[in-house]
């Protein structure tokens, strides 16, 4: 990537964007397509990471420091950005995300129990990765589909109506076929 | 889309409405098929191929339309199908179904009677969509076209009168007019201030300064509420219609739709909607002819609570860390990248063309006094219909739970309806018969907020619905102010201790007075209303705080730590059904005699509770 901005370069010689890109294995030219079309701006940045997770699953420190050469914005900045948001991760993801839903009408309808019950039969907490990377845990404040509550969404997938057992039978079906299962249960 | 390949001027438009409709119109039967995704969840979509599949199967293609809609806000009921004429309404709908529907209702005119909804009051089938509880109750005009149209369709759109109001707005009125108009229509906000709408954007129109923007919020973070996502699901163009007559009348010709990434189909639909608006000419340069030029950017939320807050949002669109500043300067005056921005909700900019089209003293001729119009709520929780509700302002909260809603799950008493999510406060019995308005609601501690309606049944904790809304402000606080910051991590505390059995009468009034300094030295509306949760279920359930306080006990069989089983012997038959279910086998007793839970073991599930057939089970 060539440099022309003098100020990008100050800010990689000064120390980020060089200095803390670990070799964490990501593959960064796969950067390139994804950032097609973005505008160079710091406007530019939440769309920028939004891509690059779709990429990468999550978000290695080496794409931050990338990300934050090719907008010409501090490196600071970026990472202000992606450890603000939810929505970013900055560690690496199974490959199943359940997310459950946490909103009003899901926890009136037991989604508390529905946590714990995935918790125990995954062996990790919310917000963690199994250690095979199959499942990722996570809850979100309320995902709009409050008349089925409660709610989990696996890999895109809502599931409605929920109690426990039924929650528990869900992710028996990505553990044994791996596949989205085509039936609802 | 067919025909017209720009539209030029209201003549053209008016030529493709007239297509559109006459495309309508060549098929005999329409099967409507919710696509939203409430019923995409529950299978919508295979219900939709397997429509599609069977009509081309039998040679029906041309005599029956197949229209996949955006929600249409009775996602419970999901997959929901209607077929029209006559409008029957068939509920949860599968694929397997789908060849009966076709054979009975669509060639014979015959119902299905398995497939139709059972009125919860009476126990009886009803077969009309029209005549349903959920409908009847309810003055559909934000809401009009959502089942009607298929949301990817600008056709639809246009062929329903879409484009109508802004083709009038800009052959017929000045900027001036409009926001005359709006004022005098008595719109005000409807993401959570009520602000009035017209005055805001005269503000905007007053600045001297250039470019000025247009912010569509559909960051929709409150617990609770789906309203926003329904519509930008289900009729995109009606909010960039609004959108478009906002930008006129205020000077502006660059507008951003925020969108929550949680809301994926509607992020989808808006992005067609602007595409095929774009090719159209309603966006872009020199609109319907008249000189007007108007870009929409989409841009999709990281998921962030306080980016809903207007001053966040606007941050969050520069790029940065989406926290909110001091205001003033208001956005009006210095918003996005320091220009004037007017920044609305999503519903408030779907209630601008039909104010547009029909008149203000239309429009101002519903609702109450100081609020107009209709607002949509989103009906959750222990009531028997769940979904989006649209009523006149006024409506009281007892019709809209207890006939649109048609009235508590499972025949339990109600307790309390919590009304405008984690800002909000909740709305006990008594005052069930309120008018529902934005003042009305201020008085008794609740606020209308966006239009969420928890409804709450006896068997639900004032206190732990309180720690569950702050737990949500503390997670979501942005940390940029102490009072937000700390005063709702110790507010939590102190509110988790309660459910545990701990703290004092003492405790209880710290946390009045510590909820107050919250509520005064906050930065933004999220520390500034955060307390709300709290001192409206103090102030109408005081008696609940204490007897978790001083009685160690849980009223409603809640929280945990406070609660005890035992079983009534005299009540027992000792079917051992309970036993049974007992996850660590704390439950004893011969068959056919009383039984007894050993408090040692029992880990207060419930589950014997919950079984017991005799009612034999006691919690307290
Ligand atoms: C913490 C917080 C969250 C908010 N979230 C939303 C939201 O999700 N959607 C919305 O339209 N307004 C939200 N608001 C209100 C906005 O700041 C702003 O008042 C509103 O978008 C103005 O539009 P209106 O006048 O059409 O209501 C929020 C405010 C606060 C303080
Ligand atoms: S998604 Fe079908 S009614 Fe809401």
């Amino acid at each position: 990537m060539p440099m022309k901005d003098p100020l990008a370069r100050r800010w990689r010689k000064g120390g980020p964007g060089e200095l803390r890109r670990p070799d964490d294995g990501a593959d960064l030219s796969l950067l390139e397509d994804a950032l097609q079309g973005l505008p160079r701006n710091e406007m530019s940045v939440i769309p920028a990471l939004q891509r690059a997770q779709e990429v990468y699953g999550y978000l290695p420190e080496s794409v931050l420091a990338q990300i934050a050469d090719e907008l010409r914005v501090p490196w600071a900045r970026v990472y202000g950005v992606a450890t603000f948001y939810a929505q970013f991760h900055l560690k690496p993801r199974g490959r199943h995300i359940v997310l459950v839903c946490r909103g009003t009408a899901c926890h009136v309808g037991g989604a508390s129990e529905i946590l714990g019950a995935l918790e125990e039969r995954l062996g990790i907490r919310e917000g963690e990765t199994t250690p095979d990377l199959m499942f990722t845990l996570e809850t979100v404040a309320c995902l709009g589909a409050c008349a089925l509550a409660p709610v989990i969404v696996v890999g895109g997938r809502y599931y409605g109506h929920l109690d426990e057992a039924k929650t528990l039978a869900v992710i028996d079906m990505y553990t044994d076929g791996n596949a989205a299962p085509e039936v609802q249960p | 889309m067919t025909g017209v390949t720009r539209i030029r001027s209201s003549k053209d438009l008016a030529r493709l409405r007239g297509t559109a409709q006459e495309a309508r119109r060549r098929y005999r039967k329409r099967v409507t098929i919710c696509n939203g995704t409430g019923c995409r969840a529950c299978g919508g979509l295979d219900v939709t191929a397997a429509f599609r599949s069977e009509l081309a199967r039998k040679g029906l293609t041309d005599v029956v339309q197949v229209m996949p809609t955006g929600c249409q806000g009775y996602c419970q009921r999901g997959p929901i199908v209607v077929v029209d004429p006559p409008g029957v309404f068939y509920q949860r709908v599968t694929a397997e179904d789908v060849p009966t529907v076709v054979a009975s209702t669509l060639e014979a005119d015959e119902v299905v009677e398995k497939l139709l909804y059972t009125d919860p009051l009476t126990g009886e089938h009803v077969p009309l969509e029209k005549d349903i509880r959920f409908y009847a109750g309810q003055q559909r005009i934000v809401f009009a076209l959502n089942g009607e149209i298929e949301p990817s369709s600008i056709d639809d759109y246009i062929g329903m009168g879409g484009y109508e109001a802004l083709a009038k707005a800009l052959e017929d009125m000045s900027p001036e007019q409009i926001i005359q108009e709006v004022t005098d229509a008595g719109l005000r906000g409807r993401g959570g201030a009520g602000f009035p709408t017209g005055v805001k954007w005269r503000f905007v129109r007053e600045a001297a300064t250039f470019p000025k923007y247009v912010i569509c919020n559909g960051d929709e973070g409150d617990p609770g509420a789906f309203m926003d996502r329904s519509l930008l699901e289900a009729t995109p163009h009606s909010v960039l219609e609004g959108m478009l007559i906002a930008g006129y009348a205020m000077g502006a010709s660059e507008a951003y739709i925020y969108v929550r990434a949680e809301y994926p189909l509607a992020i989808e639909h808006v992005g067609k909607a602007l595409a095929d608006a774009s090719t159209l000419g309603l966006l872009g340069e020199d609109i319907l002819g008249t000189g007007l030029s108007f870009h929409v950017h989409i841009k999709e939320g990281a998921g962030a609570f306080v980016c809903g807050e207007e001053t966040a949002l606007i941050t969050s669109i520069e790029g940065r860390r989406g926290t909110p500043r001091p205001r003033p300067p208001f956005p009006a005056q210095s918003g996005l990248f320091g220009k004037p921005t007017n920044i609305n909700n999503v519903e408030t900019f779907a209630n601008v063309p039909p104010i547009i089209l029909n008149g203000a003293a239309w429009y101002a001729g519903m609702g109450t006094e100081k609020s107009k119009g209709t607002k949509i709520f989103s009906l959750t929780g222990k009531v028997q219909n769940n979904g989006l509700v649209e009523v006149p302002m006024g409506t009281t909260l007892r019709q809209v739970i207890f006939e649109i809603g048609g009235g508590m799950h499972e025949g339990r008493d109600f307790k309390a309806a919590q009304m405008g999510g984690p800002s909000g406060g909740c709305v006990p019995a008594k005052h069930l018969d309120l008018p529902i308005d934005y003042e009305s609601l201020q008085s008794i501690g609740a606020i209308m907020g966006s239009g969420g309606l928890v409804v709450m049944d006896d068997r639900t904790c004032m206190v732990d619905v309180a720690r569950f809304f702050l737990a949500f402000t503390m997670s979501e606080s942005c940390g940029k102010c102490v009072p937000c910051r700390i005063g709702t991590k110790q507010m939590h505390d102190t509110l988790d201790g309660f459910t545990r059995g701990e703290g004092s009468v003492d405790d209880l009034t710290q946390l009045e007075a510590l909820a107050q300094n919250v509520k005064r030295g906050s930065l933004c509306g999220l520390g500034q209303t955060a307390p709300n949760p709290v001192l409206s279920t103090i102030m109408h359930f005081r008696e609940e705080y204490e007897a978790h306080i001083v009685e160690k006990r849980c009223p409603a069989g809640v929280c945990k730590a406070l609660l005890s089983f035992r079983i009534d012997s005299e009540k027992c038959v000792g079917c051992m059904a309970c036993a049974k279910v007992c996850p660590v086998n704390a439950i004893t007793g011969e068959k056919k005699q009383p039984h007894t839970i050993d408090p040692t073991l029992c880990i207060k599930c419930g589950q014997c509770f919950e079984k017991c057939k005799f009612d034999a089970v006691l919690r307290g």
